[in-house]
């Protein structure tokens, strides 16, 4: 994941213009219309999917891709396609709720650090530091030894592990506009704590998280998958992308499309978030667009 | 006259639908200092970057016209002819002499480079030229300086590496873009002095561009007026001063403070009729101490920064003390010191009588309420995510003076009372100039009815002509409002026009303070003559007085003593 270190974006762009200067930029275009249509599916499973994703038995085990199963059946006979298109549900999902934990954890954090400075500072930033230190998907794995197995255990999980991330982005933020004299005019004149860091502090770091905050629901949608693939995530019988691919490992040489497909959803969704993410950037970042 | 050297005729430079230079022509002569003069947003940068290819390729187009220089049209140049050009026949210095060394390379091998490249020497006469070089533009122990990187040297240090590295290849043209404006004042004067020598010595023309009036009367021959990026006029320099064509350069002209000129004056100019006196004191500090403690290492705190050493002073209502200083005196650490912004070692600061040291946060918060600041870049200090009415509304909230209704009144009145339009009220700070900006900032601080304001440099980033306008609104507001203003600045002409008494600071000390008049009129420190001395006088036919070499190891910087009523000077 690319972290920009500087914050982002000196002046509000107004929403209205913002969209288009997103549909604009060529990435940014192509992000939004993947992340569009992964809502839409998800919104409209029920509609797009041809047939039940728990049945079994929908038609011949196995089968390859046909008219009738667009992308085969599994080893139990259920359509993959319609698995995959209730399956982003579950994505969308994990994206949003193990984005919004480490966000909201993260800011608050980073926030409270690099406000309060000295000694607070130092004791929550080294912390920060030392669950850094460790891979993302370690701790998810220790917090889901203690939270047990499953789905909103391994969003919950993921969560967690990237606050760090965010505490770190979100602190180097606030140094930056701390020092900044629109900061010290606000001390100035007489500012409560919760003033400075909510009304003053708090607008001039959201742009950079949303740019942050975008490209990690990509992160977080791999890790799912990851665990998941481990058997740690999403149980049988829930369609979840990375949980199938784990299912199909054995027969990859017999059913490949069992494998091609949850595979191709998953990469379609990270690079979608991924172009999204670069493409808000663009548009919050004046300085990006000059170049 | 011979022919010229260069001779640029209908250069227009568009960015997007923005013409930022549009039909420029002039014509640069060998030996002599063409001055592209001019506010922001002039084009005169933007014209001498388009000679030598240094536009940002996508954003800017050269819409049209021709810069011949030695029989060869430098617009048209391929990217490889114009290397040959550049550095080599026409050199560049720039503003910033920091950002324009590359940080991780020695100076010894930035100087060097150049000469092995253009002239093809070997390292070891490289690196004789280059010594040489640094000897010429008088820097000290030249073979240290060779090995030494960038950030070891100072500002001016800097500029004088810049002007070595550009003079080494003997160039025809020496293209210098507000070469002093980062500078102090009285290391200004001296690159200023150098570049001279260089080019008596090499014969070489200066390009020189510039906003500073004082530095085009001290260094032109020949003056090119730019306004919205269009010439307005040209001429020798002494016509353009004495009797300029232009309206626009008549206005440039007026708008410039000259130091000396309210010299037979005790205080600042009258606005209104009856302006309020100087009446009881506001301000009181004395024996204000802060040292900036180094960085911990691993051994320990290695030693600190002294920035402020034993500065007292006080400031009445309706009067004006000036904090006057080169970078690094002190003076805005003693400004933000004073509004508990920084907290100091030692010291006693007392606002209409109540210490404020004494203050707890929550008192200190209330107390906020009759000092307010004024700072030196208005965007910055403009939160850009909140509209200016809630940011000028924003002091009155917080102390409870005001809401609803009565608060949108009261913003109104005070946009008014700035010189803007309450329906400017919805708008963000990025969507205004710099000088309403400034209005705003002015507005903010105003808004709580403080009777203390501390201005540090509060028109330092401005165009001289809003510079005016806003000096003008300050007093006014002092005048008729009775505030007392710590205004901290570096510039002594505009001093002169808004201080009622001035404190000179070096090193974190005040060395003189007094009467305006008596300071800047007959200093009795040797760093104020020196200071006052080495400011560059908007007039051609004065001549800058020899600079007073300055020991200044030896200046006296101890305790202050009475020398006159109300005038200490250190001894």
């Amino acid at each position: 994941m690319s972290a920009p270190a500087e914050p982002v974006a000196a002046a509000p762009v107004a929403p209205r213009r913002a969209i288009w200067a997103l549909l604009r930029s060529p990435s940014g275009a192509v992000g939004l219309a993947i992340v569009l249509l992964l809502v839409v599916v998800a919104l409209l499973a029920p509609v797009i999917a041809p047939y039940d994703p728990y049945r079994m038995a929908s038609g011949p085990r196995l089968a390859p891709p046909s008219w009738d199963h667009w992308m085969g059946t599994d080893q139990l006979g259920r359509d993959v396609f319609s698995r995959i298109v209730h399956g982003a549900r579950l994505t969308l999902m994990i994206g949003t709720i193990a984005v919004g934990i480490s966000l909201t954890a993260g800011l608050l954090l980073g926030l409270v650090a690099g406000y309060a400075g000295g000694w607070p500072e130092r004791i929550l930033m080294r912390l920060v530091d030392v669950v850094f230190s460790f891979t993302e998907i370690v701790i998810a794995l220790a917090c889901l030894a203690i939270l047990g197995v499953g789905l909103i255990n391994a969003m919950i999980a993921i969560g967690i592990a990237s606050i760090p991330f965010y505490a770190r982005i979100t602190h180097s933020v606030v140094l930056v506009e701390k020092n900044k004299p629109y900061f010290e005019a606000a001390v100035a004149a007489g500012a409560s704590h919760l003033r400075l860091i909510f009304l003053h502090l708090l607008p001039n770091v959201i742009p950079t998280l949303i740019v942050v905050g975008t490209l990690g629901v990509s992160t977080a949608v791999l890790a799912a998958a990851g665990l998941s693939f481990l058997g740690l995530g999403a149980q049988p019988p829930q369609p979840e992308w990375g949980f199938m691919l784990s299912s199909s490992r054995d027969l990859i040489s017999g059913a490949p499309w069992m494998m091609i497909f949850p595979g191709l959803a998953i990469a379609i969704t990270v690079l979608g978030f991924n172009l999204l993410g670069d493409g808000v950037r663009e548009v919050l970042d004046p300085r990006q667009r000059a170049r | 006259m011979s022919a010229p050297l260069l001779q640029v005729r209908d250069l227009s430079v568009a960015f997007g639908p923005v013409r930022a230079v549009d039909g420029l022509s002039y014509d640069l002569h060998a030996g002599e200092t063409l001055a592209i003069v001019g506010e922001s947003g002039s084009g005169k940068s933007v014209s001498s970057m388009a000679l030598l290819g240094l536009l940002p390729p996508r954003s800017a187009r050269i819409e049209g016209g021709t810069a011949v220089f030695d029989g060869q049209d430098l617009l048209r140049l391929s990217d490889r002819d114009l290397r040959r050009v550049r550095g080599n026949r026409i050199a560049m210095i720039f503003q910033e002499p920091m950002t324009s060394l590359t940080p991780v390379l020695r100076i010894g091998q930035q100087l060097t480079e150049a000469l092995v490249e253009h002239r093809g020497l070997s390292q070891a006469a490289a690196r004789d030229k280059a010594l040489e070089m640094l000897r010429l533009v008088d820097l000290s122990d030249p073979p240290r300086r060779m090995r030494q990187f960038p950030h070891e040297l100072s500002g001016g240090m800097r500029q004088r590496v810049m002007i070595a590295m550009a003079m080494a290849l003997e160039p025809d043209i020496l293209i210098a873009d507000e070469p002093t404006t980062a500078l102090d004042v009285t290391v200004q004067a001296e690159i200023l002095g150098l570049m001279r020598d260089m080019q008596a010595r090499f014969g070489t023309a200066i390009l020189l561009i510039t906003h500073d009036m004082g530095v085009v009367a001290e260094m032109a021959d020949r003056v090119v007026v730019m306004h919205r990026g269009r010439k307005v006029e040209e001429g020798p320099v002494r016509a353009i001063f004495g009797s300029p064509r232009a309206d626009y350069t008549a206005a440039l002209l007026a708008a410039v403070p000259r130091l000396g000129a309210r010299s037979a004056e005790d205080g600042p100019r009258p606005i209104i009729d009856q302006p309020a006196l100087p009446g009881a004191v506001v301000l009181h500090a004395e024996g204000m101490s802060k040292v900036f403690a180094g960085r911990g290492g691993i051994f320990g705190q290695s030693g600190g920064t002294v920035a402020m050493h034993d500065v007292g002073f006080s400031v009445r209502a309706g009067e004006t003390l000036a904090l006057v200083g080169e970078s690094g005196s002190g003076k805005s650490t003693s400004g933000r010191a004073v509004l508990r912004l920084l907290e100091v070692d030692e010291g006693r600061i007392e606002l209409e009588g109540d210490d404020m040291r004494a203050l707890s946060t929550r008192s200190l918060r209330k107390a906020r309420r009759s000092m307010q600041m004024v700072f030196q870049d208005p965007f910055a200090a403009l939160n850009p995510r909140i509209s200016i009415g809630r940011l000028i509304a924003e002091p009155m909230l917080i102390h409870g003076i005001a809401r609803g209704s009565e608060l949108e009144d009261r913003v109104a009145a005070l946009l008014r009372r700035v010189g803007l339009e309450p329906v400017h009220m919805k708008r963000f700070a990025h969507e205004f100039s710099g000088g309403q900006r400034q209005r705003i900032c002015i507005a903010r601080a105003l808004s709580v009815g403080p009777k203390l304001i501390v201005a540090d440099e509060p028109t330092s980033a401005l165009d001289v002509s809003v510079q005016a306008q806003v000096l003008e609104l300050m007093l006014e507001l002092q005048q008729s409002m009775g505030l007392a203003y710590l205004f901290i600045s570096h510039d002594m002409a505009v001093v002169e026009e808004m201080a009622h008494r001035v404190a000179v600071m070096r090193q974190g000390r005040i060395v003189e303070m007094g009467p305006r008049r008596a300071v800047l009129g007959a200093p009795r420190h040797p760093y104020t003559a020196a200071l006052l001395a080495a400011v560059p006088k908007p007039d051609p036919t004065a001549q800058r007085p020899k600079l007073p070499r300055l020991d200044l190891k030896d200046l006296p910087m101890g305790p202050l003593a009475q020398t006159a009523p109300d005038h200490w000077v250190a001894q």
